[in-house]
């Protein structure tokens, strides 16, 4: 057996364990009839459908032939972990240091997982979004968004 | 003519100084909002309706329609300008209307969205004054059952826009219902695949997915990629206008999308979505003109198109709300709350008991729409210039911009978490070669759809034979069927492919 297309096999994967994973989900939940439909019957339904079509999906990566193989290639492992953990460190900085920190952490971080980065223009970059940001969301739109960190506002 | 005498009546409320000041106010918010990503009009009209409180019920209610009509207008803006459609009902508008931004023409591009708006919201706010009372005659006749077939070609549909295979897409589409999933179940009251995690009983916010997968997961892409083949614009912005052929290509998608967009908007459930869809899908399968660009590579009729359907649907929504008091969407809802606030019952009687109130925001409606194009043609050279600011000042921007907007949300640091979570998911989808479009449609109609069918199963008692022994319900199938049919056609197929091979 070999994968003929990379990107069809991984997929296909995917579609079939993330359809057997809700199907067997829906199995907790009361099923009921088909006159009488109940919580689990539509979920499970589209499971099977689609570890059905993921399978199709995966038989086809395995037989036919594609020019090149349909390769994945490499992935980006430093934007994609930086631009996902600078976003999780806003969620948590956000509430508890106010809008005055967790922004320009955000915007310097993110400006780290680029491959232009410059000091400069990052804190440039960061000191007007904040105000900016202060200027839409707080002063114009009347957010509750916290801007001082919680100790200080106390 | 009763017609005369009472949009007479309306542009004479219309017109006070005060209510076109609330108009402009409404059309002005609302625009802000749409472009921002992530602050949708439900959030925005849900955080205002305390403030309604002191004002009078037309002006209160001229206001919020101003906010959802300027916010469909604001939403196709950032889906043209950085590929974040700011409302579900601007996807479409992304596909086409990015890539024409990418070749030098977002002018044009907004231009065309604007124009078509208008000329869409004209036409709305006539036939919502002409044809109220047979439109809706025409509503009652679906059923459960017509409504999930409905949703079926709507998805379909979606499909056919999808590139590379069929089967994944339909898989994305499927993907997108079983997310839809993730909530309380509305007939039994159960809670579905939250794992006691409190915030996910409520569902996943549509705005986590739209920004995980479509802002986050795309900034993670094009950082991934060497600067230089990198999906940035070209430096030549060729004129802020659309060119006489731009004109001529666009007007006829325009028409077609305004009277598409009229019929769909009057049916309940995301008229304005299904609207653009729909009008995406007619004008992929009108046939090319020599030397017209492809879908997908920045045609300007994929952009007119949806864009008239959007606005002319957002405007037909509202004559559910106004004669039937039946909410089509979340924003109608609140509008419906918002008369109820103000202690009008909606319902048919609203239009004989509170005429000033019925044909003054039926006649603002046009004001509103008129607003909208002065306010916003200027801006378009404003707009443009984001789009030459270099790519790492703009992306901790866009950045900034969602993380605020999912903050916001609930003000509540899960939806963050959640977005944080699909930007992973969205590279995945990218990496391993997935549409994630019909995801999110999937995803917005999944528990409306589970409803429908199983209400219509209750209805039919078990009889799966309801969906092709009614006739409405029976022809969107045999249309749903004929349109994966055709797709799969040999000869199709393959123009198909070629249409949406990379560059």
């Amino acid at each position: 057996m070999k994968i003929k297309s990379e990107k069809d096999f991984w997929s296909g994967l995917m579609f079939i364990l993330v359809g057997v994973a809700f199907a067997w989900g829906a199995t907790t939940y009361s099923f009921g009839s088909s006159a009488r439909p109940g919580p689990a019957y539509f979920p499970f339904g589209l499971g099977v459908l689609m570890a059905i079509l993921g399978s199709m999906v995966l038989f086809k990566a395995l037989t036919f032939e594609v020019e090149g193989g349909d390769k994945i290639g490499p992935w980006a492992w430093k934007p994609l972990i930086m631009i996902t953990a600078t976003v999780a460190i806003f969620g948590w900085t956000l509430p508890h240091l106010g809008m005055v920190v967790s922004l320009p952490i955000l915007v310097v971080v993110a400006a780290l997982a680029g491959d232009e980065f410059h000091w400069k223009d990052a804190l440039i970059n960061a000191a007007i979004l904040t105000i900016g940001s202060w200027f839409i969301f707080i002063w114009g739109l009347k957010l509750t968004i916290p801007l001082w960190p919680s100790f200080l506002a106390g | 003519m009763d017609l005369i005498n009472n949009l007479m009546l309306g542009f004479g409320v219309a017109f006070t100084f005060q209510n076109l000041a609330y108009a402009f106010g409404g059309a002005l918010l609302g625009t802000l909002i749409g472009v921002l990503p992530g602050l949708g009009p439900v959030a925005t009209i849900a955080m205002l309706l305390p403030s309604i409180y002191a004002l009078d019920a037309t002006p209160a209610l001229i206001m919020l329609a101003g906010i959802y009509y300027g916010a469909q207008y604001g939403g196709s803006t950032t889906a043209i300008l950085i590929n974040v459609p700011g409302e579900s009902s601007s996807v479409v508008t992304a596909i086409d209307g990015y890539q024409m931004a990418r070749k030098g023409r977002a002018g044009a591009a907004l231009a065309a969205a604007g124009l078509g708006s208008f000329f869409a919201g004209c036409v709305g706010t006539i036939i919502i004054a002409a044809f109220a009372p047979p439109l809706t005659e025409l509503a009652f006749k679906f059923g459960p059952a017509e409504y999930f077939s409905l949703m079926v070609l709507g998805l379909i549909g979606a499909v056919v826009l999808a590139s590379g295979s069929l089967v994944k897409a339909i898989c994305m589409i499927l993907l997108g219902l079983l997310l839809g999933q993730i909530n309380t179940d509305v007939i039994s009251g159960v809670p579905r695949y939250s794992f006691d995690i409190p915030e996910l009983t409520d569902g996943i916010g549509f705005v986590a997915i739209a920004m995980g997968v479509f802002g986050f997961g795309e900034i993670i892409t094009n950082l991934g990629q060497p600067a230089e083949n990198r999906e940035v614009f070209t430096k030549d912005v060729k004129g802020l206008w659309p060119t006489v052929a731009d004109f001529k290509q666009a007007f006829p998608a325009v028409l077609r999308g305004t009277a598409l967009g009229s019929l769909l908007g009057v049916l309940p459930g995301g008229g304005a979505l299904l609207a653009s869809f729909a009008a995406y899908t007619v004008e992929k399968k009108m046939t090319m003109k020599p030397g017209e660009v492809p879908f997908g590579k920045g045609n300007i009729r994929g952009v007119a198109g949806p864009e008239s359907a959007n606005n002319a649907g957002a405007q037909t929504s509202f004559i559910p709300m106004l004669t039937l008091g039946i909410p089509p969407n979340a924003v109608m809802a609140l509008m419906v709350g918002a008369m109820t606030i103000k202690g009008i019952q909606p319902g048919p009687q609203v239009m004989t008991s509170n005429p000033e109130l019925f044909w003054g925001l039926i006649a603002s409606m046009w004001v509103g729409n008129a607003m909208l194009v002065v306010l916003n043609l200027p801006l378009i050279g404003i707009w443009i210039k984001l789009l030459t600011v270099p790519y790492r000042f703009l992306f901790p921007a866009i950045m900034v911009f969602c993380s605020i907007g999912l903050y916001t949300l609930n003000n509540n640091a899960f939806d963050v978490y959640m977005g944080a979570g699909f930007a992973v998911v969205g590279y995945a989808f990218y990496k391993l070669g997935c549409e994630p479009a019909p995801l999110l449609l999937g995803f917005i109609l999944g528990p409306m759809m589970e409803e429908n069918l199983r209400r219509a199963l209750l209805l039919s008692r078990g009889d799966w034979t309801t969906f092709m022994t009614r006739p409405l319900s029976a022809g969107l199938l045999i249309a749903a069927t004929l349109m994966i049919v055709v797709v799969m056609l040999p000869s199709i197929k393959k123009k198909r492919e070629v249409a949406f091979q990379e560059e």
